[in-house]
């Protein structure tokens, strides 16, 4: 946009206020219902599992658990709250951890010791943060400019991606890494596992980005609409390529967990994980349409996930049952929520 | 030369039957075997269980719906139809029938909560499909079915014809099938009040529902229709493969959504044909055989897979921005 439209921002600063008002607010979401309904699991699973469910040992490995799905899940929201959709984010993260792989188990010496490990360890970061900025940019470059819906986009760049990982490594898997990798990733700092906390962190990051800077506030935007965000003089391709390179480096720090914990990276690893960050988002009211959202719902939605899957693991369910219950409780939160409108609508029309 | 350039690639079906031409040329100059009979038909073979599904899967994008539960419908169906078939003895059209109603009746679970929740399908059919595939390994422990009646995997072929050279080319079930389903899916789409209906729908529910139409009911068979054609390529795909394997349809749903997109359905609804889906397949089946031919590894063909997607919506999206662009003024372009 070029500077002469600069004075129509102030005739819309109204409503932007509201926006803005709105978000920090927290509209849209229903944070308080998901808390309930963790509180509410949390209980249940105390009063089956009185010995083992509330101790620091399950709480340690559901900490452990969680952020891989954490930051897989946020690297699918911010797309998401922009309007689109990142199919590919698994197949980034696997060819991130599988470049990183690379560096540390082919191209590093063997007799590599103490600082000179750490050295390598950081040149396949670097290395893998380029390639998710890369994929990211090339990705939100297309969405930006070809305009086409962002599946359609993320479908091929995901093919894309996961065919070249398979194609030069022949489906093998890469491991036997670094012990000083291993290690931090398996350190905990007063109880509370490394891994955990990075999640934290990010979490925190993304939420302020989104709810606090202009950035942020943009991505809300078009994710309303992008038509009329672009009217209002916003640089809406830039904008888009922002939620793509965004998305493709939360995909890298999977990446990072993800190798350390499985000691492994390959090009089908966690493939299943790809739609429930869709409905790890979902569940926590990221609207699929695009335009709303908050961190705060979708950190909720997790710990339900996760306590739900821990919960079932200690009851001696297996694992396909918890997905089930997984889709189940999607079912039912969307049923709640379109019940309670429902009687919200017949309530104020009285 | 830029009108012509502009006629072609404004319409998928045009550019898609192009770029097929282009490629069979270059693939039956660089190898004999290319354009054979029994290529043809393996090719055609391979391909059957990918078309029925993307014909259903077209019905549901035109109305303006995403489903990806179809491969979790599918892989239940085949599962009970082949545990009522090898446990109970049950015959041939029983079997198939009871696989295709239950697929039916799932896809109408969907079409159910899709307009009672009134949340997008897309959603609706990730937990749908969680919870589908999820209970059947829970309660099948992921074990296989090899032994199955003779009826189900037993070769039919109703037309057999051999070339000079000494190939032999066969016309069996699976594509007898699909051809089946391209067709009564063709007609329904574009003969039928139904799929008038479903296009309307696609294109702009809200004036849909404003003109009369019953969106349950139309809804219902859309995702019934799914289901069905789910529950029919389950049984093809045992066909083919004389097992059944729960997790065998397992993540092909991303494949078969790209299918039908490449064949130029559009995720918001309204748009695409039965003709253009099947040149969909129809490219990537030459695209896969072709590159086998050629000696390039198997391992390279999902980066063209990637590559034909992104290229061929970058095309057809610029090229009908352009159009429109000369008879629009410079509106949208920043």
């Amino acid at each position: 946009m070029n500077s002469s439209e600069q004075p129509r921002i102030s005739a819309i600063t109204t409503p932007l206020d509201h926006m803005v008002t709105a978000l920090r607010a927290g509209a849209g979401t229903n944070l308080t219902g998901l808390l309930l309904l963790l509180l509410a699991l949390f209980s249940v699973f105390s009063v089956l599992l009185p010995v083992t469910f509330l101790q620091p040992g399950t709480m340690q490995s559901m900490m452990f658990q969680l952020p891989e799905l954490g930051l897989l899940s946020l690297a699918m929201a911010i797309p998401l709250v922009s309007g689109g959709l990142n199919l590919a984010i698994i197949a980034t993260a696997n060819q991130a951890a599988l470049l990183m792989a690379w560096i540390l188990t082919t191209q590093m010496p063997p007799d590599a010791t103490g600082g000179e490990v750490w050295l390598w360890i950081a040149i396949a970061f670097v290395a893998g943060f380029i390639l998710c900025l890369f994929i990211g940019l090339i990705t939100g470059f297309i969405v930006a400019v070809v305009g086409v819906h962002p599946i359609l986009v993320t479908l091929g760049t995901q093919t894309l991606i996961g065919g070249f990982s398979i194609w030069l490594t022949r489906g093998q898997t890469l491991s036997g890494f670094p012990d000083a990798l291993i290690r931090v990733s398996n350190e905990t700092i007063a109880g509370i596992p490394i891994s955990f906390g990075i999640f934290v962190i990010v979490a925190l990051g993304v939420h302020i980005l989104l709810t606090r800077t202009v950035l942020g506030i943009h991505i809300h935007m078009i994710g309303s609409n992008l038509e009329s965000t672009r009217f209002s003089g916003v640089n809406t391709r830039r904008v888009q390529i922002w939620v793509y390179v965004l998305s493709s480096l939360l995909c890298w720090l999977a990446a990072i967990l993800m190798m350390a914990r499985f000691n492994s990276a390959g090009a089908d690893i966690a493939q299943s994980y790809l739609l429930i960050t869709i409905l790890a988002a979902i569940l926590g009211g990221i609207d699929p349409y695009g335009g709303f959202g908050r961190v705060t719902g979708l950190v909720a939605a997790l710990l339900i996930l996760q306590t739900i899957s821990s919960g079932f693991n200690l009851l001696g369910f297996s694992q396909h049952l918890t997905l089930a219950l997984w889709g189940f409780t999607l079912v039912a939160v969307m049923a709640t929520k379109r019940l309670t409108g429902v009687f919200v609508a017949r309530y104020r029309s009285r | 030369m830029r009108k012509i350039f502009d006629a072609i690639f404004s319409h998928t079906e045009t550019s898609l039957a192009v770029v097929i031409v282009i490629v069979v040329m270059v693939f039956s100059f660089s190898s004999p075997y290319f354009l054979t009979l029994s290529n043809a038909a393996d090719l055609i073979e391979a391909y059957s269980v990918t078309t029925i599904l993307a014909a259903g899967v077209f019905v549901v994008l035109v109305s303006g719906g995403i489903d990806i539960s179809f491969a979790a419908v599918a892989s239940v169906t085949q599962y009970i139809a082949a545990m009522v078939a090898v446990k109970y003895g049950a015959p041939a059209l029983p079997a198939i029938a009871l696989a295709c109603a239950l697929g039916a009746l799932l896809g109408c679970v969907n079409a159910l909560l899709t307009y009672y929740l009134n949340v997008v399908s897309i959603i609706v059919t990730i937990a749908t499909s969680s919870i589908f595939y999820a209970l059947l390994i829970y309660f099948t422990g992921g074990s296989e079915i090899y032994n199955l009646p003779d009826w189900w995997t037993d070769r039919v072929v109703f037309f057999r014809l051999e070339t000079a050279t000494g190939d032999i080319a066969r016309v069996t079930l699976p594509m007898v099938i699909m051809a089946a389903v391209v067709t009564i899916t063709h007609i329904l789409m574009s003969r039928t009040h139904a799929g008038r209906q479903i296009y309307a729908l696609g294109g702009n529910p809200e004036a849909a529902s404003r003109v009369g139409i019953r969106i349950l009911r139309l809804q219902l068979l859309i995702y019934g229709y799914l289901g069905f054609l789910a529950g029919l390529a389950g049984f093809v795909q045992a066909h083919r493969v004389h097992q059944v394997v729960p997790t065998a349809m397992f993540g092909t749903e991303l494949s078969v959504l790209a299918v039908a997109i490449l064949g130029g359905a559009s995720l918001v609804g309204g748009l695409g044909s039965m003709g253009g889906v099947v040149l969909g397949v129809l490219l990537l089946a030459i695209l896969q055989n072709g590159l086998n031919l050629l000696g390039v590894s198997p391992y390279f063909f999902d980066v063209v897979i990637g590559l034909a997607i992104l290229i061929s919506i970058s095309v057809t999206s610029l090229t009908e921005r352009r159009m429109r662009g000369q008879r629009r003024l410079v509106g949208a372009a920043t």
